[in-house]
């Protein structure tokens, strides 16, 4: 891949002058390794135009669109290349239209920012929520979460280091119900083989890149013993693969009566969806609160980053009072994802010096800064880096 | 000495002041369990006894047999007796691994339509947690809800299970939910779900809910996402009061809330039925490993004994049993060994029947 790469950047500084005659060249080489390529793994091009990338932006509901523009803002500042583009969803509009775009400029794009879109539940069943839409539509099949005590954030815990691995597109979340009488309703929990095969797969490999040395299964295979059963039987078996790691399992009540007393046993977790769901909000909570934790959604071909507990804070919104530092570092994991990691890495700085040092923080964290304060001291860190960035 | 002043103010004039008028004694059904079962079902038959409660114990064994037509039952006399008596207290049970039978709870549940799990959780003063002044009650519909027991195996590699959601089965949870916050003086009750997911079925628990939240207008009502109620919870747990929710949200959420006081071995619980009766039971393990060694603690189940005299009207009993085990573990200097103490089950048991028979 990185042949062709080295061709594409040279027949760029050709083109230009020898144009058409070079051109028919380069594009026979290219369609060689592009051909030869496609044989081991199909990895669709980065939208990447002139250095710059391009990122899909969903603002949402709520204090999404707020939380989102000081993205944007802090990334105009630190002279971040990567532009947005911005597609709206109507969430109370009972046409597909919206999130079907916003599903195709993802698929354009590769990687996307989100806030949460809010699912009235009062409209009929067939609206499906457009979150877990766009999950599916896209096969986000992994949602990676780490919970980190900060150690600028009072919390009843301390050391907690969990990373939370939860399978994202089947399970509870199937959105396969039917009222066979009525008065008696039956909602569809899907298990299968090979999406537990492979989030178990997904799970042991972060584990293993990332140094962890225990992964615990969350199940309730006593009383779902086909379905919580046959995820169980896929992580033991890719288990068996990794012996340099330590695998368990855990039953989800006991794991969150754990979790509440000692949390610090944990190291990697993973689990069907609606575990996930109850896990990462039980992390999320233990570590400070849904303003501190960010999200990330990952495909085989694109991911989705957002705040991990995906709320959509209605409110909060419009007060100025939300906790910016959940989105910044989801924005920060996508630009890791980018492999924009100087970038990254100075806009995770600051807003972990603004969190831990100088301690300002916003009503949820008991504090008295608003939003906007934190976003400027968030700035101002990175100007005394004395990188290159814009005007305030 | 307790026995002394009895016998002053009984001779101070006719008639004691301090006696209680003539005690209709209640028959309850007592199931020891397994493991750690008979002894702190002994020890909270003690701790009744010394605080002299109206209560007349029939014990009774629980095991798996089989029925005529096949079917698992729970052996005749047991039954006969709850029905009977309507109340129950029970010690943990267990159930082996492939016995080839449903677990005990399960069949005990089925026997007696046992549709609602109900645990307070109340802070223990004097067993620290991270987490103080917490006061909540969970209500779990122990029916159907996601525990339906329906699974198939559709194609090879691709399972289903089946989460059930029925207006009957909803709404008497509900009722149950509001008539006990309007009993036990809770201000308020929150319908946990996840509708936005599982719209129809969560959807149809929500409806219920609010029907009944209709006839109910003393009772506060709201409801929140299972997310959201588990992110607040391990921030804030002061803000709920009385929670109901369907089968497995209830499991985990009830479990988390246990996990917020101490665990289960001081959590107290108890399931509701449809004919008036109510099982109140631990619900921990049988803990094997120290069965006989006197070691156990007792305080899970004499809590749920504290909670069915409470169902059974005898309020001044349960104040006075409550108050007697909670200032036992506040003063820390008799406490079992899963409370932080190095004291037999049976010294435990002692301090408190000591302390109730100061109260009376």
């Amino acid at each position: 891949m990185a042949a062709h790469s080295a061709v594409l950047s040279v027949s760029r500084i050709i083109n230009p002058i020898w144009g058409r005659h070079l051109g028919n060249t380069v594009k026979v080489f290219g369609t060689t390794l592009t051909s030869h390529r496609n044989k081991t793994l199909h990895v669709p091009p980065p939208a990447k135009y002139g250095g710059r990338h391009t990122v899909t932006l969903i603002p949402g509901d709520g204090i999404g669109p707020e939380l989102l523009s000081h993205v944007v803002e802090v990334f105009r500042f630190s002279c971040v290349p990567v532009d947005f583009e911005v597609v709206h969803v109507n969430s109370a509009l009972e046409a597909e239209d919206d999130i079907d775009n916003a599903i195709t400029a993802i698929r354009r794009n590769g990687v996307a920012l989100k806030g949460n879109i809010e699912t009235k539940h009062t409209m009929p069943p067939s609206m499906k929520s457009r979150n877990n839409l766009l999950r599916t539509s896209l096969d986000l099949y992994a949602n990676v979460m780490h919970c980190q005590s900060l150690p600028g954030v009072q919390t009843r815990h301390r050391n907690i280091d969990i990373m939370i691995i939860r399978e994202n597109t089947e399970g509870e979340y199937s959105s396969l119900e039917h009222e066979s009488v009525s008065g008696v309703v039956e909602c569809l929990k899907i298990i299968t083989r090979s999406n537990s095969l492979r989030i178990a797969e997904y799970a042991f490999q972060l584990a293993r890149e990332k140094g962890r040395r225990r992964v615990t299964a969350v199940h309730k295979a006593n009383i779902m013993k086909l379905g919580d059963g046959l995820f169980l039987q896929c992580c033991r078996e890719v288990a068996s693969g990794y012996p340099d790691i330590t695998f368990d399992s855990m039953i989800v009540d006991n794991t969150t009566m754990q979790l509440v007393s000692k949390p610090q046993q944990f190291d990697v977790m993973v689990m069907p969806n609606l575990y996930g769901n109850v896990v990462s909000n039980v992390c999320a909570g233990l570590v400070g609160g849904p303003g501190l934790v960010p999200g990330a959604n990952y495909g085989r071909d694109y991911a989705v980053f957002e705040t991990a507990t995906r709320n959509t804070g209605k409110s909060v919104a419009g007060k100025n009072i939300a906790n910016p530092t959940a989105m910044l570092l989801a924005s920060c994991m996508m630009l890791d994802h980018l492999k924009l990691y100087n970038y990254a890495n100075l806009i995770r700085n600051a807003v972990l010096t603004t969190m831990n040092e100088t301690r300002l923080h916003t009503a949820d964290l008991g504090g008295q800064g608003t939003t906007s304060e934190v976003v400027q001291s968030i700035m101002r860190i990175i100007q005394s880096k004395g990188q290159l960035t814009a005007d305030i | 000495m307790a026995a002394a002043t009895k016998e002053t103010s009984r001779a101070a004039g006719g008639a004691p002041r301090t006696q209680p008028p003539r005690r209709i004694m209640q028959t309850v059904t007592l199931i020891p369990g397994d493991g750690i079962g008979p002894e702190i079902s002994a020890a909270v038959v003690k701790i009744f006894d010394a605080a002299k409660a109206p209560v007349q114990w029939e014990e009774r064994n629980v095991t798996a047999i089989k029925g005529p037509g096949g079917k698992w039952m729970i052996p005749a006399d047991a039954k006969e007796s709850m029905d009977r008596s309507k109340i129950g207290l029970k010690g943990p049970l267990k159930t082996p691994i492939a016995a080839g039978h449903p677990s005990m709870n399960l069949l005990l549940r089925k026997t007696f339509d046992l549709y609602a799990n109900v645990r307070p959780c109340v802070s223990i003063e004097g067993y620290r947690t991270p987490y103080t002044d917490v006061d909540l009650v969970t209500i779990r519909e122990n029916t159907e809800g996601e525990y339906s027991g329906i699974e198939h195996v559709i194609v090879d590699g691709v399972v289903q299970s089946i989460k059930l959601i029925t207006e009957d089965a909803s709404r008497r949870i509900a009722e149950y939910a509001f008539e006990y916050a309007r009993n036990n003086q809770r201000s308020s009750v929150t319908a946990v779900h996840k509708a936005n997911i599982m719209r129809m079925s969560d959807g149809l628990f929500l409806r219920k809910c609010r029907e009944v939240a209709e006839n109910f207008k003393d009772v506060k009502f709201t409801e929140m996402y299972l997310d959201t109620v588990c992110l607040n919870m391990v921030q804030d747990p002061t803000q709920f009061d009385v929670l109901v929710m369907p089968n497995l949200y209830g499991d985990i959420l009830s479990d988390l809330c246990a996990g917020l006081i101490g665990g289960l071995g001081v959590t107290p619980s108890g399931n509701i039925g449809a004919n008036g009766v109510a099982i109140f039971e631990s619900v921990h393990g049988t803990a094997p490993d120290i069965a006989g060694l006197d070691l156990a603690n007792p305080t899970a189940l004499l809590l749920s004994g504290v909670m069915m005299l409470r169902h059974m009207g005898l309020h001044q009993y349960a104040a006075k049993i409550q108050t007697a085990c909670f200032d036992t573990i506040k003063e820390k200097k008799v406490l079992t060994k899963d409370l932080g103490g190095n004291s037999k089950c049976s010294e435990f048991t002692t301090e408190i029947c000591r302390r109730v028979q100061d109260l009376a």
